[in-house]
C-alpha cells in the first residue's frame, strides 16, 4: 500500500518496494503510478501483487509509459492471500 | 432477439410442438418444420441440410461436438489439439481436461497471438504440423475484441498438414459472410438475432464421427435433440437477419468506426484489435487506472449495456485470457457489442449518447479512485 522506502541492494541503485498484496485491478498498478510520479528516472520499483490480473496489467503499463519490465516471479500463497504473490520488478 | 424470430417462437410454440420423431400427424408437421429451418440456415452458408446440425447449449455445445467428432477417427494417430491463444474458452476449456485427463500437457498446443489478437502463423503452421496433432480450432474472429483471424493461410498449414480445421463462427457467422476455409464450422443463432442455438457444419467430405453411443439426433452429430420452436426461430432470424445484412454490416461498421476514434481521443484509452481486419460491431478497450466494474455498472445506470472482460467483472476473478494474450491492459476494460438495428433500432442513437458520456463516466470512476495526476 505504501511504498517501504529505498532499500540497498546490490549494485548502486536503490529498489523502492510497493507493497499492493490484497488490493484488486486496478489499484495495484495505481499505487505503482504513485511513486512512479516522485521517483527519479532510472529508479527500479518493485511491486507485491496478489491480483492475478497484476502481471499483464503492469506489463501493458510498462509499455504505455515507457518503463522496462525487468522480471516477474511468483510465490506461494501466503496465509491470507488465495493467490500466489507476484513480485514485479522495473525500471523507470 | 430479432422480433420476428420472437413472433415465430410463440407461434411454433403451437405449431411445432411435438418430437417430431414421432409418427402421428403432429410430430409430421414438426418433422417438416425442423427439416425446413434446416434448409434456410444451411442454404444461406453453402452446405446441404444433412451437412448441418443443430446444438442445444449454444455454440460452446457445437464446440464440444466438433472438435469430438473430427478427433475420434484419429484418435490412432493421437490427440493433440492446436488452437489460438484467444479461442473461445469452451476450445481451451475441452483441450485442457483432455491434457489434464491424460497427464500430458503436450496434448494442447495454444499458439501465441501478436496485439492485434492475430494468430502467429509462422508458430501456427509448426504447431499443426508437430507429431500426434489431429484437430486444430481457430476463430474466424473473436467476439471479444473483434479481431477476424487470417483463417485461410492457417488452413493452408492445415492441409499440408493433414489435420482437420474447426473454425470458430459463434461471433461473426450470421452476421458477415461465413468463412471458405474450414473442415468443420461452428455458428451461434444468436448471433443472428435467433434464440441461443449452436450450429454445427460437418461437410460429407470430412471425417467426423463423435466418440461413445449416441441418440439417433442430428445425425448422430449432437448429444440431445433440438426443440423444433428453438430451430424455426432460428431460421427465421437468421433469413431476416442475412437479407439485410450488407447494409447492417455497413452501417455498424460506421458506427463502431466513430465509436473507435472517440475512444481513441480518451486520455490513457487503449484500443483492442486491429482497425481492418475486424468484426463490424464490436469495439473493446481499456482504460489505465480505471475499474471495469465501476464502468460497466456506471453505463449501465446510464442505460448504456455493455461488458468487461476486467477481472474484477469475471466470477473468478480472472483477467480475461484474451486480453492477458494481446499483452493488452485487463483492467478498466469495455467491451460494446452493437445489436443488431432490427434488435435495437435506436443503437445509432446510443452509440452517440455513448461517445458523449464516456469522458465523464470514465473521470468520474478515475476520481473514485484517487488516479488523477498520474
Amino acid at each position: 500500500m505504501s511504498p517501504q522506502g529505498p532499500r540497498p541492494v546490490t549494485g548502486d541503485a536503490p529498489i523502492i518496494v510497493v507493497d499492493a498484496r490484497g488490493l484488486r485491478c486496478p489499484r495495484p498498478v495505481i499505487e505503482l503510478a504513485r511513486v512512479a510520479r516522485t521517483a527519479a528516472p532510472g529508479t527500479v520499483l518493485e511491486l507485491l501483487a496478489t491480483d492475478p490480473a497484476a502481471g499483464p496489467d503492469v506489463a501493458a503499463w510498462c509499455r504505455m509509459r515507457g518503463h522496462l519490465l525487468l522480471t516477474e516471479t511468483s510465490e506461494p500463497a501466503e496465509d491470507g492471500h488465495h493467490s500466489p504473490v507476484r513480485r514485479l520488478r522495473l525500471r523507470l | 432477439m430479432h422480433p420476428a424470430a420472437r413472433e415465430t417462437l410463440l407461434a411454433a410454440i403451437d405449431a411445432g410442438w411435438a418430437d417430431p420423431r414421432r409418427l402421428h400427424a403432429e410430430a409430421r408437421r414438426a418433422a417438416a418444420l425442423l427439416d425446413q429451418a434446416r434448409a434456410i440456415i444451411a442454404a444461406d452458408l453453402g452446405v446441404r441440410p444433412g451437412e448441418l446440425s443443430f446444438h442445444v447449449g449454444g455454440g460452446p455445445a457445437a464446440i464440444a461436438a466438433g472438435l469430438d467428432g473430427l478427433r475420434w477417427p484419429l484418435r490412432r494417430r493421437g490427440a493433440r489439439l492446436v488452437a489460438g491463444a484467444v479461442e473461445h474458452s469452451a476450445v481451451i476449456e475441452t483441450g485442457t481436461c483432455a491434457a489434464a485427463q491424460a497427464a500430458d500437457p503436450d496434448l494442447l498446443d495454444l499458439v501465441p497471438v501478436d496485439q492485434n489478437a492475430q494468430v502467429d502463423l509462422a508458430a501456427w503452421d509448426r504447431a499443426v504440423g508437430a507429431p500426434r496433432t489431429v484437430t486444430a480450432a481457430l476463430q474466424h474472429a473473436n467476439g471479444e475484441v473483434g479481431t477476424v483471424q487470417p483463417v485461410a493461410a492457417a488452413y493452408e498449414s492445415c492441409l499440408r498438414a493433414a489435420v482437420p480445421l474447426l473454425v470458430d463462427g459463434q461471433a461473426s457467422v450470421g452476421r458477415v459472410a461465413p468463412p471458405a476455409a474450414y473442415d468443420v464450422l461452428v455458428a451461434d443463432a444468436a448471433t443472428a438475432g435467433g434464440p441461443p442455438l449452436g450450429l454445427l457444419v460437418a461437410p460429407e467430405r470430412v471425417r467426423f464421427a463423435r466418440s461413445g453411443r449416441r441418440e439417433d439426433v442430428e445425425f448422430r452429430r449432437a448429444d440431445a435433440a433440438v426443440w423444433v420452436p428453438l430451430a424455426l426461430a432460428a431460421a427465421e432470424a437468421w433469413r431476416q437477419t442475412r437479407a439485410v445484412a450488407p447494409a447492417d454490416e455497413a452501417q455498424s461498421r460506421e458506427l463502431t468506426s466513430r465509436l473507435r476514434s472517440a475512444v481513441t481521443a480518451l486520455p490513457d484509452v487503449a484500443l483492442a484489435g486491429p482497425d481492418e481486419e475486424r468484426l463490424p460491431h464490436v469495439v473493446t478497450f481499456s482504460a489505465l487506472y480505471a475499474d471495469g466494474e465501476a464502468l460497466v455498472t456506471e453505463l449501465d445506470r446510464r442505460g448504456l449495456a455493455v461488458a468487461s472482460g476486467s477481472a474484477c467483472t469475471s466470477a473468478t476473478l480472472q483477467p480475461s485470457h484474451v486480453l492477458a494474450a494481446m499483452g493488452l491492459l485487463t483492467h478498466g476494460n469495455v467491451r460494446v457489442t452493437l445489436p443488431l438495428a432490427a434488435v435495437a433500432p435506436d443503437r445509432a442513437t446510443s452509440v452517440d449518447r455513448l461517445i458523449r458520456e464516456l469522458p465523464e463516466v470514465l473521470a468520474g470512476v478515475r476520481a473514485d479512485l484517487g488516479a488523477v495526476g498520474l
